[in-house]
């Protein structure tokens, strides 16, 4: 915004006080952010037990990391949980969009109910989902109280399935925030597209492929960038709702850096478990936003 | 709430200082109805003595307890007096000065003559200086048979592991779980140890444990161990429960033949009215190397810059293992005492086994006194996965055990 704003030869230093203001929060962002962040990982080369030492050893932190069972699988269930979470939330929240887009009655009511368990915390989201899920006094017992004696569903006890058990419930939590950002993106589509579309004869669902999906671009990066760094650090949901088992079946990344750092007592595992997370999200998220922002700025 | 109560009570008393009376605020995470009757007992001694004990329970368990504790006294607001679990969970905050020297106490009060056995002093040891003050034992060496059970199968109780894996048939085909066992990670990781030493014996479980020893760790002795888990799990994987009181519960009922757990499953034991060696039967070592490990419960004293309190420190841990504190404790904690010179009318016929075991010195080291936090938390992951997955074989699972004792810290 400030780039296009016409400079004034006559001052030394433009929006003076603009640049004061922002003091504070670029000191937080280079202290806390950046300095915090390079002391982990300079801390992941040592052996810090309950105490960060400077006891050097290398890649050994890695070396264990990335041989430990607990690990391998914690980055599997990550895996596994982002891919379905980002694609079902993604279509589960356009399609609801859409619906509500449609402009029908009651439109403030539908959407507050949709976008309810979102402002419930992720604990709460787990724990009521571990009821519902329970097959001693859940879903399970319900459909065996209608005569179905079979009937077995008890997702969240299975080692197979446990993360599709907790997938539902991270599903039912955010969907209604991202049905709510894809419905102002919907909004910003200027009528006259709809129009012209319907002139030339397009069927809806082609108008929405092909015409209103492409000019929702940043809408959906935005999207992406908030639902991907929820993902990573996905915690309370796993604790509320399985603790990480059955045995270590739903354990995720986040809690073995926790468990490493407060259970095991061994800070230098735990850094090096949370660089591996930072450099994921480096990786994938960073130049995805580069891309989206950075593009917009060359275009202005 | 507690934790902020307290922060607010310490504040007005440094503000108004009261002449006499000092108040410690004490934390630990007996919150269950019995622990918290113990507790109570050992406030009330220290209150006698003129000072007034805060407490400060933190609720859940250990798991939870301990990191908040750590952060506390690492962030710099450390509470008077903490619980850890005899062994190394403290040993770090000790080397990094944090933990007052308690020595002094130790040798005015004459806890290297009393106490036993002595390696409870040992493991609050580090380099010869005294850290904290063991308050009670426990072990986790028993098996507990359920007398109903195997009445209702038509076969004797039997009085060791290797009849018991034989009687398992009947008890199945009489509609019961051999053997009850919670899934978390701790009580599988529990069991085996228990198996361990039952099993190989206490030179191999020193070896393994104590010297990390690899070789013997590969050997032929703690593979027999794999294969009697291995006996354990097949017989246990029926149990639809996660918490250990609830494992408990079916053998209260005849449901289970038997749990291996520790002396804690007493209080269950005696709340629903059983007796000892008419309705259940214990046996220590399960019934095959009558040993048993002392793990239990310490208290360690942060440095304070306050001399009263500090003053008031030594009173309290002075006060926790008088012989009149110790059984009153004790006898609620179900627990036992770390002295021997108390009385112990009171004892029930389970307690007594372990008593006399506890004379007879068969005793070794709890695997928290001899390994790092990180390097028991590595095993209870294993055996949590091991007893979970009935498709990991036993040949797997050693050689991940003997990698981890390799490593072991």
């Amino acid at each position: 915004m400030t780039t296009n704003a016409p400079t004034r030869s006559g001052k030394p230093i433009r929006n003076l006080s603009a640049r004061v203001a922002t003091i504070p929060m670029v000191l937080t962002a280079t202290v806390v952010f950046l300095g915090c962040s390079v002391w982990t990982v300079v801390y992941s080369f040592t052996r810090s037990g309950l105490m960060p030492r400077t006891s050097w050893v290398g890649l050994d932190q890695y070396e264990r990391l990335w041989s430990s069972r607990r690990w391998l699988i914690s980055i599997e269930n990550l895996a596994i949980y982002s891919f379905l979470a980002l694609t079902l939330s993604l279509l589960v929240g356009f399609l609801l969009a859409a619906l509500l887009d449609q402009k029908i009655r009651y439109e403030n009511t539908f959407r507050s109910i949709l976008l309810y368990p979102f402002a419930l915390s992720f604990v709460v989201t787990g724990l009521v989902w571990q009821w519902i899920l329970n097959p001693e006094f859940g879903v399970q017992r319900f459909i065996r109280a209608l005569g179905y004696d079979s009937f077995t569903f008890d997702p969240l006890y299975n080692p197979d399935i446990v993360i599709y058990g907790v997938l539902i419930a991270g599903l039912w939590q955010s969907s209604g925030l991202i049905m709510c950002l894809m419905l102002a993106g919907l909004r910003t589509i200027d009528d006259d597209i709809w129009k012209a579309a319907r002139i030339d004869g397009i069927p809806t669902w082609k108008t929405y492929v092909f015409i209103i999906i492409p000019m929702m671009r940043s809408v959906l990066i935005t999207t992406l960038v908030i639902l991907g760094s929820s993902l990573i650090k996905l915690y309370d949901l796993i604790l509320a709702s399985t603790g990480g088992g059955p045995a270590l079946a739903s354990e995720i990344p986040a809690k073995y850096v926790y468990d490493m750092m407060f259970m095991n007592q061994n800070l230098g595992q735990a850094f090096a478990a949370s660089t591996m997370m930072l450099l994921t999200v480096v990786v994938v998220i960073i130049p995805l936003a580069y891309l989206e922002f950075g593009r917009k700025r060359r275009h202005a | 709430m507690r934790s902020i109560r307290g922060i607010l009570l310490s504040l007005i008393s440094v503000a108004a200082v009261p002449a006499s009376a000092t108040e410690l605020e004490v934390s630990h995470w007996w919150t269950s109805e019995g622990e918290a009757a113990a507790v109570a007992e050992m406030a009330r001694a220290f209150n006698a003595t003129g000072n007034t004990w805060l407490d400060a329970a933190i609720g859940g368990s250990g798991g939870i307890a301990r990191p908040l504790m750590v952060s506390r006294i690492t962030g710099g607001n450390p509470m008077a007096a903490t619980q850890f679990n005899h062994g190394r969970q403290a040993e770090e905050l000790v080397e990094a000065g944090l933990m007052r020297d308690m020595t002094d106490i130790a040798d005015a009060e004459g806890w290297r003559t009393t106490v036993r056995p002595l390696s409870l002093l040992d493991a609050c040891t580090v380099d010869g200086r005294i850290y904290c003050a063991p308050v009670n034992i426990h072990s986790w060496q028993w098996l507990w048979l359920s007398h109903k059970a195997f009445e209702d199968a038509g076969i004797p109780v039997p009085s060791n592991w290797y009849e018991f894996v034989a009687a398992a048939d009947d008890l199945e085909a009489a509609g019961k779980i051999p053997l009850a066992m919670g899934q978390q990670s701790w009580q599988s990781a529990g069991t085996f140890n228990v198996i361990l030493i039952a099993v190989a014996g206490k030179e191999v479980y020193e070896r393994v444990y104590a010297n990390h020893d690899a070789e013997v760790a590969a050997g032929p002795a703690i593979r027999r161990v794999f294969e009697a888990a291995d006996d354990a799990r097949r017989l246990s994987r029926n149990t639809k429960v996660q918490d250990w009181n609830l494992a408990s519960n079916l053998v209260i009922t005849g449901k289970a033949g038997g749990q291996i757990m520790g002396d804690w499953v007493q209080s269950e034991l005696q709340i629903a009215g059983l007796v000892a060696g008419v309705d259940y039967t214990c046996l220590p070592g399960l019934g095959i190397n009558p040993i048993i490990s002392t793990s239990g419960d310490a208290f360690y004293f942060p440095v304070l810059n306050d001399a009263e309190k500090s003053k008031a420190q030594g009173v309290l841990a002075a006060t926790m293992l008088k012989p009149e504190t110790q059984i009153a404790f004790n006898l609620k904690k179900g627990s036992l005492p770390v002295r021997s010179d108390v009385d112990q009318q009171a004892a029930n016929d389970c307690m007594r086994k372990g008593l006399d075991i506890l004379e007879s010195g068969n005793t070794v080291p709890d695997n928290n006194q001899l390994l790092s936090p990180d390097t028991n938390n590595q095993l209870n992951d294993l055996f949590a996965e091991f007893f979970n997955d009935h498709d990991i074989d036993i040949d797997d699972a050693q050689e991940r055990f003997v990698e981890i004792v390799r490593n072991a810290d």
